[in-house]
């Protein structure tokens, strides 16, 4: 990769290094693909007598095949227009950092890369094999599984949502996938688990262990974020591994998806000996379908990579209120990505209009306002394109250095958190608490558990109380879970009322698993996943509802339909439950041995108490017999 | 099995052991006894091992501010008048950079706690969290500190900041810690755990907890009384004599002997000259003392309520006593955050090593299956008096089937003479375990004592009124006592007997041990035909309050503070009164258990020596 300058021949490099990578796979891909071809032809009689239209069809996807021959084979020999023009035009990638003085003097810093694909390759059937921007291997995973969304996140920590207020984007901790799949899939499940198999791959994650028994189809709380109104949620799976850990394997293959990599641009701080020496790291991949411009005459893919962390004052910062890219990431910043269209730095100044909180340096006389999670707030931002940005030392190393205290921070308007009661190992008692600390709006959430069937619910138990009454949810969606196959899925729709505390409780008993279900160490617990709460928070300020405006990218991920609230997601902490355990060492089976053995001394000891035992007489020979009858006609005593 | 279903065999069997059955009880018992006696003699025990392979070697290094905050502490406590000061340690935690919550709670005695002073309790704790860098909240270990009145416990609260701020600065945490300052020590404690798990079993009154940090793998409990500290003791004795796992404590001698920090059990320092007479002593003693404090039930320290919560715990205290050899607060440090460390490397909860043991000294235990054999062999002396009875009770029946045709003679006594005593026994039961508590405003109005001596007094009373019992009982009968009536009797009630003391010892060893060996012999050898006033004097003397006497007795003269035959009687009401207090509480089960089971078991036996 010396070639960094020379935008477009990079861009070659890097896809004929991506299919030299994925060559071997291509043979087998393509393999699956043609049986999938043999089967849309088969299936095209059914659609003729819907549409009628088999003729057009059929040349349709002879020209689809014949453009991508065209295009492997110009790929070789030319280079510019391997695309049409206009398409080739607007593939774009947009990179961003985000840094956030947080009242508790930690710092959060939110990493967004958005890559734009200018294909809609599910909706025409046709193949793609031509990537420029895009990585090969999602969009092969794309179209292979005929995925309409997915959303992906890895995370180590739990958001602190009473320090550090609302994340951009939220996530539990662990991995949680959500898929939706297009709506011609026919064997939904079948997909689900090869995508997960595929992803776990590609992610270097144990997105593996993702089954039946922890996926659940929410009817309400996953909506599409992208276009499209689907609402069937046989085509959605939602799951959630809360024992995953994240760490640095992880991160490079998501740094791999980049079109930079981590070579140029902002990635080049993506160093992980500093991204996990924080309080809470997270990164996650969107992808979704979004319309081009405004009318949305033409559809495009949009893969968003997040990556979220906090750093600890107290930890990395020596006990120095200071910060700067330097010491968040052990780099500097000295140029964009060539390949971006945009690449910017934006630090969150909003409660420091006059410089009293913290001074941050260089200046900047850019200002930008975005209307973020229902507040107006103020950034300064540093245009990584322009080479001003750099100053004379050809670097930017942004400087933040603390005044004065933090001060308090407003309360987030929402707020949930979970935990087990009770004691002992039969029974227990899920609560989860919902704050709404509103002063006087009234709003509905809707809250998803998904608990796994080793915990069976007793939902005749759930109460939801808030301000010590009886609240009644207006939907209440349960699914019960069936042992080893499937978990519980309990949705529910809660009008929180103003500044108040609602109470969900729900009891269950614990489950006694086989032996061979135990996890090799099940005296740690067994984890149960966030529960999910979703809702529309009324909003201070007017949310901007013009979707395709040149916003910054961390306030446009979650499209907003109305001006007077905004959506927001809560996770709550993942449960560490104790289920009865045997005890796997020699003492059990000392039990094993004690028990047979009490089994066997009841048995006999059982037979002694309630029998009689009494000598048997044995019985007289023939010749006696025959003689006693003889004696009794002669009335002699008889023999014995 | 063969050998009991053989009647001829089985003939000679029971005859063999009906004939023998006084000397075997008595082997039994002797042998019974000196086997327990034997667990301390180190030849017989095993030394202590760490069998949790998480723990394994730790580098740590800690707090010299430990002093100086203590100081503070106590300024700011003299300050609030010797109450919690809340906003200052509030104050001190957030600047630490914990997340910091209050709880407060209330509670009204029973009848008034004279030894603590205190009848309408209401405090506040503080705790911090620490919430450690990438845990998804799912974990936590606390370490506790109660904040008493006077400035018995200002070095420990002072110590826990330290360690606060210390480990807020360090990047190793794995599971959040929670850092406790508890006021009115069990009761905050209690107060604490019941929100934390949202159950209320002894109707506390407190506020629900804003902070939580998952589930709670262990907790340490510190007591420092002063500001020189020559030793460190590990209590590890919790309610109803619970133990927590033996690495707990593999875990705190480990780190003492590693930085050289002079440890004791029981207050006892261990001794190397098991071979002598003087070593065998002590390490009796460190074990008696061990068995009468779990015996009792009741928690020895803060850690003691944890346990209930399937919390590992130990309380740590230091002690200011060998005068020669002193132990800096940074050592502590050092030792508190060793021990920490170890735990935040935990895997799994502890649970690899013993639940069941007793400590002759902190480097040797014995465990479930040694000790339960000499328990084993008091118990199989009931089972072997009840299974003569059952062969003499059957004995007539089989005379009468062989031989004469006798008219129809009572096939047993009819079951009321039975059940009879039994109801009214248990009935006298009821009443100890339920007047005292209720009567005591009636006691307060007619008598002129306070309201704790009534509720003691009141307990005396009925446990003495029960005596009088059998001359009432047999009135109520509307027959003779028959030679075969206490025999059955005799026979349920030793069944009974061994099946309650059996179950208590599974539970709480100490408390079986003890109750068995002072009413084994009486209960083994008791008949209706003896002297009268000899045998009554005897079982009184080993009745269940008697035997509550003695250990009080035995207790202070191992602890080296004996005293007095008065002193002990005062010491004797106070325990009464704190057993009844301990159950309505924390939910300690030795009064209850004495008062609904044994003392009823007593008393049936109390019948059979007046049965006429």
């Amino acid at each position: 990769m010396a070639a960094h300058r020379c935008g477009l021949s990079l861009v070659f490099i890097l896809i004929f290094s991506s299919l030299a990578c994925h060559s071997s796979c291509d043979s087998l891909e393509n393999a699956n693909e043609d049986t999938e071809e043999k089967q849309s032809v088969s299936d095209t009689p059914r659609e003729v007598n819907s549409d009628g239209s088999i003729a057009a069809e059929d040349l349709n996807e002879r020209r689809g095949r014949s453009t991508d021959a065209e295009l492997d084979r110009r790929d070789g020999t030319r280079t510019s227009e391997a695309l049409t023009p206009a398409a080739a035009a607007r593939d774009e990638f947009q990179e961003e950092l985000v840094i956030r003085p947080l009242h508790s003097g930690d710092i959060y810093a939110s990493f967004q890369f958005r890559t734009l694909w200018d294909t809609d390759f599910l909706q025409e059937g046709q193949k793609v094999s031509h990537y420029r921007l895009f990585p090969k291997s999602l969009g092969q995973v794309l179209s292979k599984f005929s995925v309409r969304e997915l959303h992906i996140s890895f995370t180590q920590g739990f958001w602190r949502t009473m320090q550090w207020g609302q994340p951009f984007i939220p996530s539990p901790p662990g991995a949680e996938l959500w898929v939706w799949f297009h709506d011609t899939v026919s064997d939904v499940d079948g997909n689900w688990k090869e995508l997960t198999n595929v992803l776990s791959g590609i992610f270097c994650a144990s997105l593996n262990f993702i089954d039946l028994t922890n996926t659940v189809q929410p009817s309400a709380s996953f909506k599409p974020l992208g276009l499209g109104n689907a609402t069937d949620h046989r085509f959605l799976r939602y799951a959630t591994l809360p024992r995953e850990i994240v760490c640095t394997e992880n991160l490079t293959p998501w740094k791999k998806l980049l079109p930079c990599g981590s070579k140029a641009g902002l990635a080049v701080l993506l160093k992980s000996e500093k991204l996990f020496h924080s309080s809470f790291h997270s990164q996650a991949v969107h992808i979704r379908p979004v319309c081009q411009d405004e009318q949305c005459t033409s559809k495009a893919w949009e893969l968003r990579q997040t990556l979220n962390v906090v750093f600890d004052l107290y930890t990395a910062g020596q006990g120095k209120k200071e910060w700067s890219l330097f010491k968040m990431f052990s780099r500097t910043l000295t140029e964009a990505c060539p390949l971006a269209t945009s690449s910017k730095v934006y630090v969150d100044i909003t409660d420091n209009p006059e410089g009293e909180l913290f001074e941050l340096s260089p200046a900047t006389p850019l200002l930008s306002q975005a209307v973020v999670l229902g507040d107006r707030r103020t950034y300064s931002v540093f245009d990584l394109t322009r080479a001003e940005t750099f100053g004379q030392l050809r670097s930017l190393n942004l400087l933040l250095r603390w005044k004065g205290d933090g001060g308090e921070m407003l309360r987030p308007l929402l707020h949930a958190e979970r935990y087990v009661a009770g004691f002992g190992l039969q029974t227990g008692e899920i609560h989860t608490v919902i704050y709404n600390n509103h002063p006087y709006r009234a709003f509905p959430v809707l809250l998803m558990d998904s608990v796994p069937w080793y915990l069976q619910l007793y939902i005749h138990t759930l109460t939801v109380t808030s301000k010590s009454r009886d609240n009644k949810p207006s939907y209440i969606h349960y699914q019960p879970a069936k042992d080893r196959h499937r978990p519980h899925l309990l949705e529910m729709l809660i009008q929180l009322p103003p500044h108040s505390m609602t109470e969900v409780t729900v009891q269950f008993e614990r489950a006694l698993l086989k032996w061979t279900e135990y996890t090799p160490d099940p005296n740690h617990g067994f984890y149960v996943g966030s529960s999910v709460v979703s809702a529309l928070v009324p909003s201070m300020v007017a949310m901007n509802t013009n979707f395709t405006q040149d916003q910054p990218l961390f306030s446009s991920f979650v499209p907003v339909k109305e001006e007077s609230s905004y959506f927001v997601r809560v996770y709550t902490e993942p449960l560490l439950v104790n289920l009865p355990t045997p005890d796997f060492s020699m003492p059990y089976n000392v039990i094993c041995l004690t028990c047979t053995v009490v089994a066997v001394g009841y048995g006999s000891f059982y037979n002694l108490l309630t029998r009689t035992f009494q000598v048997d007489e044995p019985s007289l020979p023939l010749a006696k017999r025959l003689a006693n009858l003889i004696r009794r006609i002669r009335g002699v005593p008889l023999l014995t | 099995m063969g050998l009991l279903s053989d009647p001829s065999r089985r003939k000679v069997l029971t005859g063999l052991l009906t004939r023998l059955n006084t000397p075997i009880c008595i082997v039994c018992y002797l042998a019974g006894i000196v086997w327990f006696m034997g667990l301390a003699f180190e030849p017989f025990t095993l030394r202590t091992y760490m069998s949790e392979n998480a723990m394994g070697s730790t580098m740590v290094s800690s707090g010299e501010r430990a002093l100086s905050l203590a100081k503070e502490f106590d300024a700011h406590k003299r300050q609030a008048y010797d109450g919690m000061p809340v906003e200052w340690l509030v104050k001190a935690m957030q600047s630490r950079g914990l997340e910091v919550f209050t709880q407060s709670f209330s509670r009204k005695l029973p009848f008034p706690d004279e030894n603590k002073e205190r009848y309408m309790v209401r405090g506040t704790n503080v705790y911090g969290i620490l919430r450690a860098p990438r845990a998804p909240r799912t974990e936590a270990l606390v370490i506790s500190a109660p904040c008493s009145p006077g400035d018995s416990n200002n070095q420990a609260v002072g110590l826990l900041l330290a360690l606060a701020q210390y480990f807020r600065n360090q990047v190793y945490w794995a599971k959040d810690i929670i850092f406790l300052v508890n006021e009115h020590d069990l009761m905050g404690t209690q107060a604490w755990l019941e929100a934390y798990h949202h159950t209320n079993i002894t109707g506390m009154e407190y506020s629900p907890l804003q902070g939580r940090a998952g589930s709670i793998q262990a907790a340490l409990s510190l007591e420092l009384s002063s500001d020189v500290i020559t030793s460190l003791d590990l209590i590890l004795e919790g309610l109803n004599g619970q133990l927590p796992n033996l690495d707990l404590a593999n875990l705190f001698y480990a780190f003492c002997q590693k930085l050289g920090v002079l440890c004791t059990i029981q207050g006892k320092l261990q001794r190397n000259d098991w071979d002598t007479a003087e070593g065998y002593t002590h390490a009796a003693q460190t074990m008696m003392l061990m068995v009468l404090k779990q015996a009792c039930g009741r928690s020895w320290g803060d850690h003691g309520l944890f346990l209930r919560y399937h919390i590992e715990a130990a309380s740590v205290r230091g002690i200011n006593s060998f005068r020669h050899y002193k132990t800096d607060a940074a050592t502590i440090g050092r030792l508190l955050e060793g021990m920490v460390r170890k735990l935040n490397n935990l895997l799994e909860r502890l649970h690899q090593s013993y639940f069941f043991y007793l400590l002759p000294s902190l480097s040797r235990f014995v465990s479930i299956g040694c000790y339960m054999l000499a328990f084993g062999l008091l118990v199989v002396i009931l089972l072997l008096r009840a299974l003569d009875l059952w062969v003499h009770l059957g004995a007539p029946a089989l005379a009468a089937v062989e031989g004469v045709t006798e008219a129809q003679q009572p096939s047993g006594p009819g079951v009321l003479t039975v059940l009879t005593p039994v109801v009214i026994s248990h009935l006298t039961g009821v009443a100890l375990y339920l007047l005292p508590v209720h009567l005591q405003e009636m006691a307060v109005e007619h008598f002129p004592v306070s309201e704790t001596e009534a509720v003691v007094l009141t307990a005396v009373a009925i446990y003495t009124a029960g005596l009088a019992l059998p001359h009432n009982t047999q009135r109520l009968l509307s027959g003779e006592g028959t030679e075969q009536g206490w025999k059955v009797l005799k026979l349920t009630a030793l069944l009974y007997l061994a099946v309650l003391l059996g179950c208590t010892a599974l539970i709480n060893f100490s408390l079986g041990f003890i109750l068995a060996v002072t009413l084994v012999p009486i209960t083994a050898s008791m008949t209706p035909h003896m002297p009268k006033a000899l045998s009554a004097l005897v079982m009184v003397l080993l009745s269940p309050a008697f035997t509550v006497l003695y250990c009080v007795f035995i207790y202070q003269e191992l602890i080296e503070a004996p005293v007095s035959v008065s002193e002990g009687w005062m010491l004797f009401l106070s325990v009464i009164s704190q057993g009844i207090l301990d159950h309505a509480l924390y939910g300690s089960l030795v009064y209850p258990l004495l008062a609904l089971f044994i003392y009823p078991c007593w008393l049936m036996f109390w019948n059979i020596l007046f049965w006429s």
